[in-house]
């Protein structure tokens, strides 16, 4: 496989840094321009800041700029950060938010475009070209993973099969009757299905996978290399979040080196996440994305939560863009459960709100074999005793299918004995996550 | 008249049991019926005991949740049938057992048993009327 044929679109790809920096520069004080004229949102925040469109000349000037954070999302649920009319907005994402409350996202034509374009980028990054079969396995929904890779994958002319996720056996002789040679999923579901596989007797080379298109979640580095010997494909690590884009914001060339930032798109930093001060190449921090060019919901410095780092080297692939750090880690409490996203505070306010149980929880998570597990544990408190067993499992069940339609995800419920969740003074500790880091 | 009976949440943990009625044991709490209702994570368990508030306050102390609730005692004859007799009358009259299960001690000539029924009200008159001696406080007091 020649590095030479994995580029979709070499000439972007390739910006030297200083074509980069005007490209981004012009695009920033357009950018900023649009969203103050278009978002009364921002042009408060703006004002606030002191901070004007002819303020902002050149990237360096994104540190007068205000950041955006989950909050401000949820302030202006559904529609009032879009900075297109919504004649011109022709679909809608939503993921979770930290209290229930969804955070939505737009896309005008363009900005679909735009998505299918990065995506284009990401999939020839494996090596795929029209002659590949690509087999999406992300949910398809409100969750940007399974649409977003397909456009991509269409958008490179290749065989497309939205298998969406679940149903693992359909999964396998999918693969196996189509020839399926670009596999999208989470890196556990991955693991999930090559375990699934070699239960069956369906042997690596019985199928023409060559690549796998992994993310949605953490994974190690031991994980990846555990999918690539079991799959005998190579694996590579796909970021993105709703809020900048989708999938595709960045991902790993063949040199698993970092994940490429299309920053000919989106600008990256790297913060301090109490100071907000901004921190140099190669220093792990807090990554924020301001999005150049999209339309319908453009972001100004987006605090990610993620923890990452950015080098600025030019790659062993010959892509100038920047690479981030796979992801070690969050600023905030959110969990990464089979790719859902879970706050501990979406979970509390179910319990809180059937007003029925004691708010004293605990979230275990843990990896069974390759599938993420959660467990909530609740105290079980003098008002829901009851002397039979059928009203105690009548609560759980409830708490179970309450807790299933916030998070979209199965959760085990246990009820404890009263006083046996750890209190704490401080910060109460509401997690333990026992799968490996 | 009713029993008080003490319901305790007891987690699926080994010895916990041992726990509890060592607990009792050491207050002079006596058990005169148990039963045990358990799932994979939890069980509950239900007591008969001589003094319910020191139980209580000892299942308490020791920082476990109990309730309590009242159930029915009755007093059958010892012989085949006799249960089945007491059941079906309640059974007839469209009342239904939630749970139920005997006393640990017995004379030669009766059988004991707690019943937990969907209405307890209805159910003692059924029961008095068919002529099935309900027990009292003072019926369990002679059984220490």
């Amino acid at each position: 496989m020649s590095a030479m044929n994995n580029f979709w679109d070499q000439k972007n790809e390739c910006l030297s840094r200083d074509e980069l920096h005007d490209l981004q520069s012009k695009r920033l004080a357009a950018l900023v321009k649009r969203v103050y004229t278009n978002v009364p949102y921002y042009r408060n925040k703006m004002h606030d800041k002191g901070v004007l469109p002819e303020d902002i000349k050149s990237v360096e000037d994104i540190e007068k700029l205000p950041f955006t954070t989950k909050q401000d999302l949820r302030e202006t649920y559904p529609f009032g950060l879009f900075a297109s009319p919504m004649d011109e907005i022709m679909r809608v994402h939503a993921s979770s938010g930290t209290t229930g409350k969804q955070t939505v996202v737009g896309y005008t034509a363009d900005d679909i475009s735009l998505w299918s374009e990065l995506m284009a980028r990401c999939f020839t990054m494996t090596g795929a070209d029209k002659s590949a079969v690509v087999q999406v396995s992300y949910g398809y929904g409100l969750f940007t993973g399974g649409l977003g890779a397909h456009y991509g994958a269409e958008r490179i002319g290749a065989v497309t099969v939205p298998t969406s996720s679940g149903n693992t056996q359909r999964q396998i002789t999918i693969m196996q009757d189509f020839g399926t040679t670009v596999l999208c999923c989470t890196p556990s579901y991955a693991l999930f299905l090559a375990e699934t596989m070699e239960e069956a007797g369906v042997k690596p080379e019985d199928l023409k996978l060559k690549a796998g298109v992994f993310g949605a979640e953490p994974w190690t580095e031991s994980m990846r290399s555990e999918i690539e010997s079991r799959l005998k494909i190579k694996a590579f690590d796909i970021y993105g979040l709703s809020e900048i884009m989708g999938p595709g914001v960045s991902m790993d060339c063949i040199c698993q080196n970092g994940l490429h930032v299309w920053e000919d798109h989106f600008i990256p930093e790297i913060i301090d996440p109490d100071t907000g001060a901004s921190l140099p190449g190669n220093t792990n921090g807090e990554l924020v994305f301001t999005t150049l060019t999209k339309q319908g919901f453009p972001l100004i410095r987006y605090r990610t939560r993620d923890v990452s780092s950015l080098n600025y080297e030019k790659c062993g692939c010959g892509r100038t863009m920047a690479r981030m750090a796979k992801p070690c880690g969050r600023t905030d409490d959110m969990l990464i459960i089979r790719g859902v996203n879970v706050f501990p505070s979406q979970i509390e306010s179910v319990l809180l709100e059937m007003g029925e149980t004691s708010p004293h929880y605990m979230i275990i998570v843990d990896r069974v074999g390759t599938l993420d597990t959660i467990e909530i544990q609740v105290e079980l408190t003098p008002d829901m005793l009851s002397d039979e067993v059928k009203k105690i499992e009548d609560l759980e069940n409830r708490i179970r299918k309450n807790i299933e339609s916030i998070l979209g995800l199965a959760a085990k419920i246990t009820l404890v004995e009263s006083k046996t969740i750890q209190r704490s003074e401080g910060k109460a500790k509401r997690v333990i996550d026992k799968r490996s880091k | 008249m009713l029993i008080k009976q003490i319901s305790i949440f007891i987690e699926n943990k080994s010895g916990r049991l041992a726990q509890i009625t060592k607990l009792f044991g050491e207050r002079g709490v006596n058990i005169l019926a148990l039963s045990i209702a358990d799932t994979t994570d939890f069980g509950i368990l239900r007591l008969i005991v001589s003094n319910p508030e020191v139980a209580e306050r000892t299942v308490k102390e020791f920082g476990l949740t109990a309730k309590t609730t009242d159930v029915i005692g009755i007093s059958i004859p010892h012989i085949p049938g006799g249960l089945a007799q007491a059941l079906s009358v309640l059974s007839d009259d469209g009342i239904s057992i939630e749970y139920m299960y005997a006393f640990a001690t017995c004379s030669e000539d009766n059988a004991m048993v707690i019943l937990k029924v969907s209405d307890n009200g209805e159910a003692m008159k059924i029961l008095t009327n068919s002529g099935i001696k309900i027990l009292t406080d003072a019926d369990i007091a002679t059984l220490f």
